[in-house]
C-alpha cells in the first residue's frame, strides 16, 4: 500500500463514519482537494522542491484523524501550561486539531469577537469563509495544502475589521496528544482590515514520544495599511512530523512581519509565501532553526514582488549540531514592472559538528532593472575574536562557546516586539545550552 | 607583580616583540608610549594570552607564577585584565549577562559562591555611577552600536566590576572626549591601590596628567628603548620620537 493511499483510506473512513458533518460546499471542497492530492501524490526527493527532505517514507504508516474525545486532561493541561506566554493574551487552544473552548480564554469585549473557530464558521454556514477557501484552491498548490483541504475540519478564523488596533496579542496553541499516531490539519484564515494592527502567536507542542503528523495551512490577507506581526514557536515533540504552509497576501502600504522559531520535531518543513500586491509594502521574514540529533528542519520562503516600491527583509539563522540537517531556500521573484524594489536576504548558519549538514539556496529571479536586491549566505563557525574577548574576562572556553551560540540565535530574538515572546525564547535558548538565566 | 624578561613574540609573518624587559611592582602605575606599530598592543595581547602570537623567547612572571603557561581565562581569573584598544562587539549577549557570567566564572575559579542577583545589580549600579554611564546600556548587546568613546568607557566598567590585580589599558584615552577622559581617569584612579598594578598604553601626555605614572617607557621596534619618570612623557609630547632616529627605523 502506498503512502498516498493510506491517506485516501483514512479519508474514506472519516466520511463513512461521518466524523465531520458539514454543508455541501465543504464536502465538495474536500473531495476536490482529495482528488488534487491523489493526482499529485506525495513528493519524493526527485521533486526539486523536496530534494533534501525525504518525508514520504515517514508517512508510511496510517495517521488517524482523531475525534474530539479520548484525550487525557492532565496531559493537555501540562502542554497548555508549557505553551502559555502571558495571562493577558487571548488564548485559543486546539487539541489534536480541534478547537477546545475549555482550554481557551479571551477577555470580554463589547464588539463582535475577532476569533471564531473554523468548525463553527462552517457549521454556522458562514459563506464568506467558504468562498475564501474555495477561491484559494488551485491545481498549483502543494500536495500538503491539498491534503490539508481534504481533511478540512477546524482551525482559527481571525477577522479584524477596519481601523482596529488589537490591544492584546492572540495566542493560538496547537496541542497534539494521543495514544496512536494521529494527524491534525489545522486551517487558519486570518484577515487584517484596512488600517488595522494585530499580533498573533502560534505555538505547536505535543506529548513526548508520540508519533504525530501536523499539517497546517494558514492563509493571511492584509488590507491597505494593515500591520501584522506573526510569531511561530514550533516546539513539536521529538517524533513529530510538522509541515506548515503560510500564504500571505498584502495590499498597498501594509506591513507583515514573520518570526519563525523551529525548535522541535523530527522533521519539520515550514513554507511561507508572500505576495506583495500593492505599492509601499513592507515584508519582513525572520527565522531561527536549531536542529540537533537527527532532526531535519526545512525552511522555505518565497517573496513575490508584484508591484513597485516595496521592501522585503529576510534574515534566517541556523545552528546545527550532531547529525542534524538544515535546509534554507529563499526565493525572491521581482516582476518586470516592480521597479524600485528593495529586497534583502541573508541566511547565516553555524555548524557545531562535522556531521551536521546545511543546504542553503537563495533563488533570485529579477525581471525589473531598477531594483536593489542583496543576498548572502554564510556557513561558519564561532567568531574567534569574540571567543577571545569572553575568555579574557575569565569565562572558560566551553561556557564562552555556549554564550556565543546563544548570542548568534538571540540576535534574531532580540528584535521581537512582544516582550513575553522574547523572554520565553531567551530562556528556552539559555536552558537549551545549559546556560544560567539572568 | 609583573616581571617581563627578554620577551620575544611573533605573529605568523613577523617578529613583533624583540626582547622586552619590564618590571611593575604592586601599587605602581607604568605608562608605555611609542610610535604606531611598535608593538604596544601586541605586548598587551601577549600578556592577556591571545593565541595569534607565539612567544619564541623570554618569560613572564605574574605574582611569581609563569603567566605564559596559563590559559586566557585563567589569567583573567587570577586578576589580569586588558582594556582593549578595539573592544569587540558581541551581538546577542547583553552587557549585563556578560558581566555576570564573567564575575561568576572568576568566583568559580576561586571556589567562591556565585554572586546573588541583588548584590550584582547593586555593584553594577555603583560602578555605572562612577563612570556616568546610563544603566540602559547594560541591556544592550556587548559594545554593539556603542560609539568609540562608549566602548572605551565600557571597558573600564568591566575593569571596575572585575577588580583585577593587574590592569593593562590599551589606548583607553583615544576616542574619549575631554569630559569623558576625566571621568574614565577618575574611574581608573579609584582602583589604584597598594596591591594593584596598572599599565597604561597611550599616545598622549594628557591622560598622564590624570593618571599619574610612576614610570614611563618608550616602546619602539618591539623593544623598550627608553624609560624614565613622568617627565619623559612631557618631553615626548614636545619633541616626538625624533630621538629614535635611525635606531628605531632599523629596528622596525
Ligand atoms: N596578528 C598579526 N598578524 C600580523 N601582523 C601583526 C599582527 N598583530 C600585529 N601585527 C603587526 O605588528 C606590529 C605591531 O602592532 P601593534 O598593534 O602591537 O602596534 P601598536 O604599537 O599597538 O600600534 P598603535 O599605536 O597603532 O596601536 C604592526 O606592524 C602590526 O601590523
Ligand atoms: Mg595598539
Amino acid at each position: 500500500m502506498t503512502e498516498t493511499s493510506l491517506f485516501q483510506q483514512e479519508y474514506v473512513r472519516i466520511r463513512e463514519q461521518q466524523l465531520i458533518e458539514t454543508p455541501q460546499w465543504a464536502e465538495t471542497f474536500r473531495q476536490e482537494a482529495m482528488n488534487r492530492f491523489l493526482t499529485k501524490g506525495l513528493p519524493t526527493t526527485k521533486d526539486e522542491e523536496w530534494r533534501f527532505t525525504n518525508i514520504t517514507p515517514l508517512l508510511r504508516h496510517p495517521f488517524r484523524l482523531p475525534g474530539y474525545d479520548s484525550v487525557s486532561d492532565s496531559e493537555v493541561k501540562g502542554l497548555v501550561d508549557q505553551a502559555v506566554l502571558n495571562d493577558q493574551y487571548d488564548l485559543h487552544v486546539f487539541v489534536n486539531g480541534w478547537y477546545s473552548e475549555r482550554w481557551s480564554r479571551s477577555a470580554e469585549v463589547d464588539s463582535a469577537p475577532v476569533f471564531v473557530s473554523l468548525a463553527e464558521s462552517i457549521r454556522g454556514k458562514n459563506d464568506s469563509v467558504g468562498q475564501r477557501l474555495i477561491d484559494r484552491a488551485t491545481d498549483q498548490e502543494s500536495a500538503f495544502v491539498s491534503l490539508n483541504s481534504a481533511f478540512l475540519g477546524d482551525g482559527a478564523c481571525i477577522q479584524i475589521p477596519e481601523n482596529t488596533k488589537l490591544s492584546r496579542p492572540i495566542h493560538l496553541v496547537f496541542v497534539s496528544t494521543a495514544d496512536e499516531p494521529i494527524a491534525s490539519y489545522p486551517r487558519n484564515l486570518i484577515s487584517v482590515g484596512r488600517n488595522s494592527e494585530a499580533s498573533i502567536i502560534e505555538t505547536h507542542v505535543g506529548s513526548v514520544d508520540r508519533d504525530y503528523f501536523s499539517n497546517s495551512v494558514t492563509d493571511v490577507v492584509l488590507g491597505e495599511s494593515a500591520e501584522l506581526q506573526h510569531h511561530k514557536l514550533q516546539q513539536e515533540q521529538t517524533n513529530a512530523l510538522h509541515v506548515a504552509t503560510m500564504r500571505v497576501h498584502q495590499r498597498a502600504n501594509s506591513s507583515f512581519q514573520s518570526h519563525y522559531f523551529a525548535l522541535g520535531g523530527s522533521l519539520s518543513r515550514n513554507e511561507i509565501e508572500c505576495v506583495l500586491n500593492g505599492e509601499e509594502i513592507e515584508c519582513t521574514l525572520n527565522g531561527l532553526y536549531m536542529p540537533s540529533g537527527k532532526q531535519l528542519m526545512d525552511c522555505r520562503t518565497k517573496i513575490d514582488h508584484a508591484q513597485p516600491n516595496c521592501r522585503s527583509y529576510e534574515l534566517y539563522k541556523g545552528i546545527l549540531d550532531d547529525q542534524a540537517k538544515g535546509v534554507f531556500n529563499g526565493k525572491i521573484y521581482v516582476h518586470p514592472h516592480a521597479q524600485k524594489t528593495n529586497a534583502m536576504q541573508s541566511n547565516q548558519a553555524i555548524l557545531l559538528s562535522d556531521d551536521a549538514i546545511i543546504d542553503t539556496k537563495p533563488q533570485l529571479e529579477i525581471y525589473a532593472d531598477d531594483v536593489r536586491c542583496t543576498h548572502g549566505a554564510t556557513v561558519g563557525e564561532l567568531d574567534e575574536e569574540s571567543l577571545y574577548y569572553l575568555r579574557s574576562r575569565g569565562i572558560p572556553r566551553e561556557l564562552a562557546r555556549k554564550i556565543l551560540i546563544f548570542a548568534f540565535a538571540n540576535d534574531v530574538v532580540q528584535g521581537l516586539s512582544e516582550p513575553a515572546v522574547r523572554k520565553r525564547l531567551e530562556s528556552l535558548l539559555l536552558s537549551d545550552h545549559g546556560l544560567p538565566v539572568l | 607583580m609583573l616581571e617581563v624578561k627578554n620577551l620575544h613574540a611573533r605573529s605568523e609573518e613577523t617578529e613583533i616583540l624583540r626582547g622586552i624587559d619590564l618590571n611593575i611592582a604592586a601599587g605602581e602605575v607604568h605608562a608605555i608610549m611609542g610610535p604606531n606599530g611598535s608593538g604596544k598592543s601586541t605586548l598587551a595581547h601577549v600578556l592577556a594570552g591571545r593565541e595569534d602570537y607565539e612567544v619564541t623567547e623570554g618569560k613572564v612572571l605574574y605574582c611569581g607564577k609563569d603567566l605564559l603557561d596559563m590559559e586566557i581565562e585563567e589569567r583573567a581569573a587570577e586578576g589580569v585584565f586588558m582594556a582593549y584598544q578595539y573592544p569587540v562587539e558581541i551581538p546577542g549577549v547583553s552587557n549585563k549577562y556578560f558581566l555576570k557570567a564573567a564575575i561568576n566564572s572568576i568566583r568559580k575559579h576561586h571556589e567562591q559562591p556565585l554572586i546573588s542577583t541583588a548584590k550584582f545589580l547593586q555593584l553594577l549600579k555603583e560602578k555605572l555611577e562612577w563612570l556616568e554611564m546610563d544603566k540602559g546600556m547594560m541591556e544592550r548587546s556587548v559594545n554593539e552600536g556603542f560609539s568609540g568613546g562608549e566602548k572605551k568607557r565600557n571597558e573600564i566598567l568591566q575593569m571596575a566590576m572585575l577588580e583585577p590585580k593587574l590592569a593593562v589599558l590599551d589606548e583607553t584615552d583615544s576616542g574619549l572626549d575631554i569630559d569623558a577622559l576625566k571621568i574614565v581617569a577618575d574611574g581608573v584612579n579609584r582602583l589604584r591601590s597598594p596591591d594593584r598594578a596598572i599599565l597604561v598604553v597611550t599616545h598622549y601626555q594628557r591622560l598622564l596628567n590624570y593618571i599619574v605614572p610612576d614610570r614611563v617607557h618608550v616602546l619602539a621596534g618591539g623593544k623598550i628603548v627608553r624609560s624614565g619618570d613622568r617627565t619623559l612623557a612631557l618631553e615626548l609630547e614636545q619633541n616626538g620620537y625624533a630621538f629614535l632616529g635611525a635606531a628605531a627605523a632599523s629596528a622596525v
